[in-house]
């Protein structure tokens, strides 16, 4: 018989509620709707009605896991507009904040994945790490999430001499730990079988779905836009791009592994560059927002954002156009999800790392209306129990 | 010298190139007549390779503007396509027949601006809810 399960559109713990609705026949996903606007605020409009300085402020509100994606591009579209350059120390400072947040927020998405398919050591262990992530956060800004470090032409706080050997030493610190994740997942047989030819995105379906970030790049599709468009540091250091051909979960769970320690390079890159570098020099001074356009581009955690800015020579924007990269990548779920088993449901959704949200009520409805009770929790059950059958037919 | 990426695009616009504007490096604005969107978009994805970023609707005062953002990831380059629409009754083509990626965003303008999107597989409410009230569009200046 073929059943709705509808997932979403809320999850307690999360943000960024979203609304899956999977048709199924039998065990198998044969459609998928997706719904999302559940937590549509009008940012786009507020923004509006800010002056340029506040903006900043208003857009790092709108992801809670990567607060500083938002900052990060808006800035880059201002400066875009106005044309001008920014203090090189201001730019080390920059993709150091960026590539921490692309560490805990790797993290998080990694214990999530653990925990969706039973691994729940590898959810402790990773969100305890992204923990010392943060407490660099928080050393460096004041806050752990919404750093607020970001304004135009540059930075609000530097990183002193004194703050660099100890951020220095808690990043080089996390190297072991990503030694220990990627021993626990690509080297462990069960989750090789649990995740390997699951959830696949094919190259061309990523290119019509015009997919970014860490699920292109599982594809086999090479962009950066750190590389490819170089803004703040990214110019001035060296770093590799993980790219996989498989497009499976398992090719996006090692892109992103292989990822952190290319954020460690960077990083320790930065933090030279800061030595050498005049104290206190992080901000051109911007007096006057000129009328024009600008586009501005960050690499997120989770791919490219986009913020488009129109101006009118007041001190407000006229139009201010956000896209996340979530926007790109959920949508590719229509293809990714279908033909999969329920019991990969919950993974393959949660593979392009939607700020993973949306999940709490859970129910299977049949088309004649009569209701069972499969909640979200048993979805993760089914998922686990699949898991637990494979590590036994292992341990035969 | 080897062609530039912007070279090709010009070549292959012809005269669809209503104005050409160079920001900067990485930036470019072509306007072309909304009629030439489908056309122009498919040379873009399809015979060069761009990367479809996303669409911003713009209420201007004499028009609806739309500008398709398209990035080559090779040099790291943005083209953005700017059509302007008419305000009496705007709708220009659907481009989800060249890229699957655009279905959202046409949805989101045409809740957003009124816009209508010809062709378009499934044009219903994106982020505004079912019952939003018709006629009714957030982003329409207000006079």
């Amino acid at each position: 018989m073929k059943k709705i399960i509808p997932i979403g559109p809320y999850h307690p713990l999360q943000e960024e509620p979203e609304f899956f609705k999977l048709y199924v026949d039998g065990e198998t996903v044969v459609d998928i709707e997706i719904e999302i606007g559940y937590n549509h605020r009008g940012i786009e409009q507020i923004s509006t009605t800010k002056h340029y300085d506040q903006v900043t402020f208003a857009v790092e509100r709108i992801c809670g896991i990567c607060s500083t994606s938002h900052p990060f591009a808006y800035v880059n579209a201002v400066e875009d507009l106005l044309g001008i350059d920014i203090p090189i120390r201001a730019k080390y400072i920059r993709s150091i904040i960026g590539e921490l947040e692309r560490l805990h927020s790797h993290l998080l998405w990694l214990g999530l994945a653990g925990h969706f398919i039973g691994y729940n050591t590898v959810w402790m262990w990773s969100w305890k790490y992204r923990e010392s992530v943060c407490d660099i956060l928080e050393l460096i800004s004041g806050n752990r999430q919404h750093y607020s470090m970001f304004k135009i032409g540059g930075v609000r706080k530097d990183i002193t001499k004194e703050l660099i050997p100890q951020v220095e030493k808690m990043c080089n610190d996390l190297v072991a730990i990503f030694d220990m994740f990627k021993g626990a997942v690509m080297d462990d047989p069960v989750i090789h079988a649990r995740l390997k030819g699951v959830g696949v995105l094919t190259k061309e379906d990523a290119i019509k779905y015009c997919v970014v970030g860490p699920t292109a790049r599982a594809s086999g599709i090479d962009i950066d836009v750190r590389r490819d468009d170089p803004y703040a540091a990214y110019g001035m250091v060296e770093f590799n791009i993980p790219v996989l051909n498989n497009g499976d979960v398992f090719d996006k769970a090692v892109v992103r592994i292989l990822e952190m320690y290319e954020s460690i390079k960077i990083i320790n890159q930065c933090l030279s560059g800061l030595k050498k570098e005049p104290e206190g020099n992080i901000e051109t001074k911007v007096d006057f927002i000129q009328p024009g356009e600008g586009i501005g581009r960050h690499e997120a955690p989770r791919g490219e954002v986009f913020h488009y800015i129109r101006s009118d020579g007041s001190n407000r924007p006229v139009r201010h156009k956000i896209r996340a990269p979530s926007y790109m990548n959920v949508a590719s779920n229509k293809v990714a999800a279908v033909g999969q088993t329920i019991s990969d449901a919950a993974i393959t959704l949660a593979a392009v790392d939607p700020c993973y949200c949306c999940t709490e009520r859970t129910t299977v409805i049949n088309l004649n209306n009569k209701k069972s009770i499969l909640c979200w929790n048993d979805l993760i059950k089914l998922s686990q129990e699949k898991t637990e059958k494979l590590k036994n037919n292992y341990a035969k | 010298m080897k062609e530039t990426i912007i070279e090709k695009v010009r070549e292959k616009f012809g005269n669809k190139i209503q104005e050409f504007f160079k920001k900067n490096d990485k930036k470019y604005y072509i306007e072309i007549e909304p009629k030439d969107i489908f056309e122009c978009a498919k040379i873009l994805f399809e015979d060069l390779n761009f990367r479809f970023c996303t669409a911003s609707g713009v209420d201007c005062e004499k028009n609806f503007e739309i500008l398709y953002h398209f990035s080559y990831d090779k040099t790291g380059e943005i083209i953005s396509l700017r059509v302007k629409l008419d305000k009496t009754n705007p709708e220009i083509d659907s481009l989800t027949k060249i890229f699957v990626a655009a279905e959202w965003i046409e949805r989101e303008i045409w809740e957003m601006l009124g816009i209508n999107f010809k062709g378009h597989p499934n044009l219903k409410h994106l982020l505004l809810s079912d019952d939003w009230p018709k006629d009714n569009y957030p982003l329409r200046e207000k006079d």
